[in-house]
């Protein structure tokens, strides 16, 4: 049975049932590719796992404590890329100067949230999940924003997309969920088969928990078809050459993803490996290198596409870590650390607040002076155009990014 | 099969699938011949011994610290230190798997179902990858799993692990650290809103001085306790860690609080109140008996009603053990069952947070139900698999997932699974190997669906494989 066939067919047979035809109808109206942010906008989140140490990507080149306290791993003043008088980049990170020198990059120093949390998993929870670091939530920020903009709409799973193999607690809302998958071909191929796409006509609603599974299958099916068939339709052809590693197809796939005009909302990836413990210089410079040059190809890709303004690009790190370096070579877990945000059509060439400072530490860390849910209850609200209340739960101070 | 028999059938398969990792086909065969009772207490009597999983002997442990003194002394390099750590990594990995495999044995699996319920319960993870700490931690739970709660509480709050992972060893005079103190009462008894701050601090206080050794021995080291007055729930004492444990389990809030955590568990995510209002009297009543209120909750009618059953949502543990233990399954190299775990989203000693594992529709979404249609193919048709989970950050945790994690080869006792659909007619196959799995019965264009993917295998082994395959595809295999 072809696609249309199945749709028409399934169109039919679902009549009466209530979530399946809501989400065909949205189909057959084509609904699908109208935007789901009021403003238009996009927002793609870059996670990087592992606690990124902040001071050697953007650099204190001026401050003597910044170079006592890591005799060995400390980046030259004269190998860092300079934003300003105090702070420069990771030598790794050219690409992300250029950026940065278009005037689409916006630093964010001092990132970080209340009484923080060293333990990589419940730092993680606590960046996809918004809450206060003695508060546990069981839904993530991205997913309680799909839950708000789709409240009473039809259930559209692709309009937040983490493109991997698995879902994470940020894309999980209280009643809705985004969807992952690697690539559209191979999430449309794993859902082809004859059981699968045969019980994707089912729905029965008899019970609770039965109802639940099948219109998860259901929506996963027709959303694995309907963003197969889109990217199928239009190939991006920027010719942007992308770097050749994780981080590069996974932008890549973003990429295509944006310019098929899916009316997705918010992308998630992440790259892991910046649990630097030992050996951090080589390590972090290969992934922040990879890093940037992805971020650089993908902006190429999107202004050869028009579209670099529609398109904010947000990394974060669950912590950054210790000032001072350890006795291997590395850094040990520790707390604020910076934030990026990449385009999205800002105003140029902006570091928005202060750098850190290293004579008044916490613990021998960073002090936060920036709570990471001022970032995201400023990109809900002024940038997606969303309730940031009732996605965060209250009302945090928000940000002046324009 | 009559109806009779049929409904008894249900019935069986639903209990095995509550109280246990679900049931082979001839378990059910000889359960169905015997009153619904006998089924019960026969699952009790089974799980009544206990035998510890040990993967780690208590003087081959070495935790970080010992390490790093022996790297100091110059007996270990950094290469050997690194290969150590991630030995004692490796451990937990073991233990998880020795675990997995006795959740699949069959006999006691009530005892590792309940464990695995209160693993969750006091979730707990390893610091500095301490095998020998969660091994204590976990042999404690499955120790007291069908016992008393009272002494499962005190043994889980005196485990090194569960101390160290709540940071009491942190929580001193003049250096208070409340972690431990809350926990306690949000998690383990009361739940949130039955205490007040107030009450958090002064217990906290209270339970100054609970440390371990590193060898894994609890101490109360007197230096460390605060010796003075706390005013705790109204009562002012020198109290000290015992009394407010038993302060918890005297307000009949506590036993509230764990049962209706146990009916959502056991019996329905949406809670009966009256039901639990009784159930949590009788087991205050009881003295906190654990298997006098599953005795209680497996023996009554209204635990077989038709909105239980079916309702569960097997957790991915629940999923792969009750896969195993139904087929009779062995993997030829159990790593692939950590790869499952990841995927799905619960390694067992890796709770989310030390609220343990939400559970529920919480497991389900776009990619993990693709994934668990998808198992019963890799695991008994070792087909390719072609995801990979997400990587949790910590260089320590990373490397220990990745290897084989694709490589599903297994052995399956199909002359036993096969066996015990020897007598029923051909016609009447799917329903049967269907009965014996799912919740509910097939319905008729579910049934023509399953038929049509077994094709036109005339062997009979070959076609009661094939069917199998597509019934544990069928998203109603996810619940129980």
């Amino acid at each position: 049975m072809n696609r249309r066939n199945f749709l028409a067919q399934s169109a039919l047979t679902a009549a009466g049932s209530l979530m399946i035809p809501n989400f065909l109808k949205a189909y057959e109206l084509s609904a699908m590719g109208t935007p789901l942010a009021p403003s238009g906008k996009i927002l793609v989140i870059v996670q990087l796992s592992g606690g990124n140490d902040g001071l050697n990507t953007v650099v204190p080149y001026r401050n003597d404590i910044y170079y006592r306290e890591r005799p060995t791993i400390a980046i030259p003043a004269d190998k860092v890329l300079p934003l300003n008088d105090e702070i420069g980049l990771h030598p790794a990170m050219e690409p992300l100067r250029a950026l940065y020198d278009d005037g689409l990059l916006t630093v964010i120093n001092n990132v970080g949230y209340p009484n923080p949390d060293r333990s990589h998993f419940r730092s993680m929870d606590i960046w996809q999940t918004a809450s206060d670091s003695s508060q546990y939530k069981t839904s993530g920020w991205v997913g309680r924003y799909l839950d708000s903009a789709c409240a009473g709409k039809v259930q559209q799973p692709f309009r937040t997309i983490e493109v991997d193999d698995t879902l994470s607690l940020a894309m999980k809302g209280e009643t809705l969920n985004g969807m992952s998958l690697l690539d559209p071909k191979k999430l449309y191929n794993q859902t082809r088969s004859k059981l699968i796409t045969g019980l994707s006509h089912e729905h029965p609603d008899e019970h609770q928990s039965v109802a639940y599974l099948y219109k998860t299958l259901a929506e996963t099916v027709s959303s694995a078809d309907y963003v197969f068939e889109k990217t199928k339709q239009k190939h991006a052809v920027s010719g942007t050459t992308y770097p050749n590693h994780e981080l590069g197809h996974r932008l890549h796939t973003v990429s295509q993803l944006i310019q098929s005009g899916l009316g997705t909302s918010v992308y998630y990836v992440s790259i892991s490996g910046f649990d630097t413990h030992i050996n951090q210089p080589g390590q972090q410079a290969r992934l922040l290198g990879q890093y940037a040059e992805a971020v650089g190809a993908f902006m190429a890709d999107l202004k050869g596409a028009g579209r670099q303004n529609d398109v904010m690009l947000m990394t974060f790190s669950e912590f950054g870590r210790r000032v001072k370096q350890n006795a291997s070579n590395g850094t040990d877990h520790g707390t604020a650390s910076n934030v990026f945000l990449i385009g999205g059509g800002l105003p140029s060439r902006r570091v928005l607040n202060e750098a850190p400072n290293l004579s008044k530490l916490t613990d021998g860390d960073l002090t936060y002076t920036v709570d990471f849910r001022q970032i995201y209850a400023t990109l809900l609200h002024d940038y997606l155009g969303a309730d940031d209340v009732a996605i965060l739960g209250r009302s945090f101070e928000p940000l002046k990014l324009v | 099969m009559d109806t009779y028999e049929k409904n008894r059938q249900a019935q069986v398969r639903y209990l095995y699938s509550r109280a246990a990792f679900g049931a082979t086909p001839a378990e059910l065969t000889q359960a169905v011949e015997q009153p619904l009772r006998k089924t019960i207490r026969q699952l009790f009597h089974n799980s009544a011994s206990v035998s510890d999983l040990i993967v780690v002997e208590p003087e081959q442990n070495q935790t970080r610290p010992v390490l790093r003194q022996l790297v100091r002394d110059g007996q270990l390099d950094k290469e050997m230190l690194r290969e150590r750590i991630k030995q004692n990594a490796q451990k937990i990995r073991d233990l998880n798997l020795l675990w997995v495999d006795r959740m699949a044995a069959g006999s006691g699996a009530l005892r590792e179902k309940m464990a695995l319920f209160w693993h969750g319960h006091f979730a707990c993870r390893p610091s500095g990858q301490n095998a020998l700490f969660m091994q204590q931690y976990i042999n404690t739970i499955r120790r007291h799993a069908l016992g008393k709660f009272s002494d499962l509480l005190m043994g889980v709050s005196k485990e090194p692990a569960m101390l160290q992972f709540l940071n009491n060893q942190q929580n001193r005079k003049n250096a208070p650290n409340e972690n431990f103190a809350r926990e306690v009462m949000e998690l383990f008894t009361l739940g949130r809103g039955n205490y007040s701050e107030h009450d958090v601090k002064e217990a906290a206080r209270a339970f100054t001085g609970w440390q371990y050794t590193p060898a894994g021995q609890f101490v109360f080291r007197e230096r460390v306790h605060d010796e003075g007055d706390k005013t705790i729930f109204g009562k002012t004492g020198p109290f000290v860690g015992e009394d407010v444990i038993a302060a918890l389990l005297a307000n009949r809030q506590t036993a509230r609080f764990v049962t209706s955590k146990l009916y959502r568990y056991f019996v329905n995510e949406t809670e009966d109140k009256k039901r639990v209002d009784e159930l949590a009297d009788q087991f205050y009543k009881s003295g906190y008996d654990i298997t006098d209120l599953m005795e209680t909750m497996f023996g009554a009618d209204w635990f077989y009603d038709a909105r239980n059953v079916g309702a569960h949502i097997k957790s991915p543990v629940e999923l792969l053990a009750g896969m195993r233990h139904t087929l009779g399954i062995t993997f030829d190299q159990p790593q692939p069952q950590i790869f499952v775990q990841r995927t799905l989203g619960q390694t067992l000693f890796y709770p989310p947070n030390v609220a343990g594992w939400p559970g529920g529709r919480s497991w389900i979404d776009s990619s993990s139900l693709l994934f668990r249609m998808q198992l019963p193919a890799y695991v008994l048709k070792a087909a390719e698999v072609t995801i990979r989970p997400k990587e949790d950050g910590d260089v320590n945790t990373e490397t220990l997932a990745r290897k084989g994690g694709n490589n599903f080869r297994t052995t399956v006792d199909w002359p036993a699974f096969e066996g015990a659909f020897a007598t029923v007619d051909d016609q009447k196959l799917t329903d049967a190997i269907a009965g014996a799995l799912l919740p509910f019965a097939l319905r008729p264009d579910q049934r023509t669906l399953i038929v049509s993917q077994a094709g036109t295998a005339n062997d009979r082994s070959q076609r009661i494989r094939s069917l199998t395959v597509s019934i544990m595809a069928l998203p109603e295999y996810q619940l129980s």
